[in-house]
């Protein structure tokens, strides 16, 4: 079976081609002009990306199945143009043991939708007592590990981890949170948080653990990732130890890059997350981390939560919102960035953290693994949380207008999406 | 005004219009029987999900006093304990057809929360370290009597203590300066809430630079959890720096007045027993609980009400 993509925009190493595409056994197998194939889709107007990689995502299988499923939020990652995502270890029980980790990954297989990738607990039951078995881990394909959720406290365990993570050749992606600088926190430490009355969380709760562990990776030499960046003032620890040359790498939100506190007045917990939402002037410095290459990549954090929950008090409500289906078109209208950029963020920077570039992440060239999507650029459209593929509806951007639609999704040689609608 | 949920809700006029409201309602209060007939037919839930005296009490009474029927929710034997959520208890009690809700709740925001889940009226007796909107208008009226004054151009008002835990603060704040007074907020800076750079008031941490230019002392609850927080080393040292001493009191200016929210914590934020100042206007503030607290059931209620009929309703010489 072979299919026959006319008349796109590819965006290759060669930068931005007019070009048709084919896919035969799962690979791309010629990129030209006047090229024929049984099956023919005509993407006049549509720009070619390689599939995009999710560095965080919460699939709430196993344990919280009500939520989300790995087949729900794989299929709201395909139609949000994703090829690959790696599943965070808060689960329950956590990804700290094989038989979880391939319980993950075979779930995604099930689903078919996309790779699921299982990332690691750095410590047991993300506890931040003692070690995970790492070494058994890393042994059945875990490449990224972390704590996500919380961030590991102790500078001593946090420093082992380090030094067990490199001789693995494995990353640790850090949730950095400074725990006892945000007991009870509800949103940003601001004037606003203060007119609200409810605990703020600083931006130097994040910032003490950047530093920390930048440092830390000075010392060891070890990678480290980090998750989710919401501040000014980590955005510039990073730009200056990638400066010092050190083995670090960053990712950003959409939700970072466009919402801010002043959102939580109205008391509406889907704009609750952790890290919180924070200034203006946080997301221009996010912007231009994303610009200056500071910030390596756009991760979603997608993380459902049961209306239920989200209509908790506003304190005991839980964190997070989702962004898979959202991703890019919230990216592209918050930033300017050419093809090329947006497939760096969203593609190749993220495959190579996660240590999947042998099958993810590469632009389109004949002989890559076909995962590829297919977006509309200049599409602007709104999210309706009725139709959205995720179990849950807990999104922040109802009523807000997005640039940038994902029209098809191909994985592995399958379409997957089509006209925007999942095949599976 | 359909809901009573912050003073920057309510605004300047609305603030005005409830304490004037206020005043006819203390006339009635001191009729020999106190009860008008201005709100009959109409229900309204005391919804108290944190422990409550005097708010609930002063509800309860203005309540039937207007003549309105009371219904009164307690959590230790509703379904709250059983798990149900409080969307389901809001909708729930809806249903069964009341006017109004008073609210109180140890989170902030709850009165915005549950308005999408009921057409009732939300009257906030407290959310969290939000707003105690009703408080604070307690307290304008509680000034403008003591000093005879509707507008509080001139007046120094100076609110002492945990500032950062409190929903009176938030809302006094707000209403004195919206009735012009000169605002200072005194603390150490660990219970002072951060980035207020934008709050309409003066910042000290020190109650003896402010005391002798101090119209009104409004002196705060220091709660002893404050202390395992971390935010203040010990209760006798607050006390030292920021409690009510005799001494404090003989330096404050000849017509100062003393007041204080309650419940009061006699030995730390009161050093001394203000039942014994001529300057306190505390049983005051509860005495005028009530009569503020009909203005606000009956402004929030009359709302799409036939106004002439229930203003006559009010003026009635008392319900049979």
């Amino acid at each position: 079976m072979s299919v026959v993509f006319r008349g796109g925009n590819i965006v290759t190493n060669e930068g931005v081609v007019h070009a048709d595409l084919v896919v035969q056994g799962g690979q791309i197998s010629e990129i030209g002009s006047g090229l024929a194939a049984k099956e023919v889709v005509d993407i006049s107007g549509l720009t070619v990306f390689p599939g995009f990689v999710d560095l965080h995502a919460h699939l709430r299988e196993p344990g919280r199945e009500d939520t989300e499923t790995i087949e729900t939020g794989s299929r709201a990652g395909a139609k949000g143009g994703y090829t690959a995502v790696i599943a965070m270890p808060n689960t329950n029980p956590a990804q700290d043991n094989v038989p979880t980790i391939e319980f993950v990954r075979l779930q995604g297989q099930r689903a078919g939708l996309l790779e699921v990738i299982p990332s690691g607990c750095i410590t047991m039951g993300r506890e931040g007592k003692a070690l995970a078995p790492m070494a058994e881990l890393a042994k059945v394909g875990v490449k990224l590990f972390t704590d996500d959720g919380s961030g590991v406290q102790d500078p001593l365990l946090m420093r082992r981890a380090m030094e067990y993570s490199k001789e693995l050749n494995v990353v640790l992606g850090q949730h950095c949170e400074v725990s006892s600088l945000t007991q009870g926190a509800v949103m940003h430490e601001c004037g606003c948080s203060s007119d609200l009355g409810v605990p703020g969380w600083p931006s130097i709760a994040e910032e003490l653990m950047v530093h920390r562990d930048i440092e830390l990776a000075r010392l060891t030499g070890a990678r480290i990732h980090f998750l989710h960046l919401s501040t000014a003032g980590s955005v510039e620890l990073v730009r200056q130890a990638k400066l010092d040359g050190l083995p670090v790498t960053a990712e950003v939100t959409p939700h970072h890059l466009s919402l801010t506190a002043e959102l939580l007045r109205g008391f509406d917990a889907t704009f609750k997350v952790n890290p919180p939402l924070r200034t203006i002037s946080d997301i221009d410095a996010l912007k231009a981390g994303v610009l200056d290459g500071t910030i390596d990549a756009i991760a979603t954090d997608h993380a459902p939560h049961a209306r239920r929950d989200k209509e908790l008090p506003l304190d005991q409500a839980p964190p997070g919102m989702l962004g898979l289906e959202t991703a890019l078109g919230v990216t592209c209208a918050a930033l300017d960035l050419d093809p090329l950029a947006i497939a760096q963020v969203m593609s190749v920077a993220p495959a190579r953290i996660a240590g999947i570039a042998d099958r993810q992440g590469n632009l389109p060239r004949v002989g890559v693994a076909a995962n590829l999507c297919f977006v509309d650029l200049n599409a602007t459209w709104m999210i309706n949380p009725e139709t959205m593929a995720s179990k849950s509806t807990n999104t922040p951007f109802v009523g807000r207008r997005l640039r940038g639609k994902v029209v098809h999704t191909m994985f592995n040689g399958d379409l997957v999406v089509r006209d925007g609608e999942a095949l599976k | 005004m359909k809901h009573i949920r912050s003073i920057s809700e309510i605004g300047k006029a609305g603030v005005l219009a409830i304490v004037e409201r206020a005043k006819q309602m203390s006339e009635i209060n001191s009729r020999p029987v106190p009860k008008v007939p201005a709100l009959r037919g109409k229900t309204v839930v005391s919804l108290f999900l944190e422990d409550s005296t005097r708010t609930r009490l002063s509800f309860e009474t203005a309540a039937k006093r207007l003549s309105a029927e009371t219904m009164n929710f307690s959590v230790s034997t509703s379904s709250v304990n059983k798990g149900e959520s409080l969307r389901d208890t809001i909708e729930t009690i809806s249903d069964m057809g009341v006017d109004a809700f008073v609210v109180r709740h140890k989170s902030s925001g709850i009165p915005w929360q549950i308005e999408q889940w009921t057409d009732a009226s939300i009257i906030n007796a407290g959310d969290g370290a939000h707003q105690h909107p009703t408080q604070a208008l307690v307290d304008c009226f509680t000034v403008s009597e003591a000093f005879g004054v509707d507008s509080f151009e001139g007046l120094t008002i100076s609110i002492v203590g945990d500032i950062r835990h409190s929903r009176v603060a938030r809302s006094n704040v707000e209403a004195f300066a919206m009735l012009g007074a000169k605002v200072i907020i005194v603390a150490p800076s660990t219970l002072l809430p951060p980035d207020v750079g934008h709050w309409p008031v003066t910042i000290s941490n020190d109650i003896d630079d402010v005391i002798g230019t101090t119209d009104i002392l409004y002196m705060l609850r220091l709660q002893s959890e404050r202390m395992d927080q971390g935010l203040i080393p010990n209760l006798s040292e607050y006390g030292n720096r920021f409690g009510l001493t005799e001494k404090r009191v003989s330096q404050l200016p000849l017509n100062a007045r003393i007041m204080h929210p309650g419940p009061m914590n006699r030995g730390v934020e009161m050093q001394v027993d203000p039942s014994h100042l001529s300057q306190s206007l505390i049983h005051r503030q509860v005495a005028n609980g009530v009569s503020v607290r009909m203005a606000v059931l009956f402004t929030a209620l009359t709302l799409n009400d036939d106004r002439d009929h229930a203003i006559q309703g009010l003026t009635k010489e008392a319900a049979q």
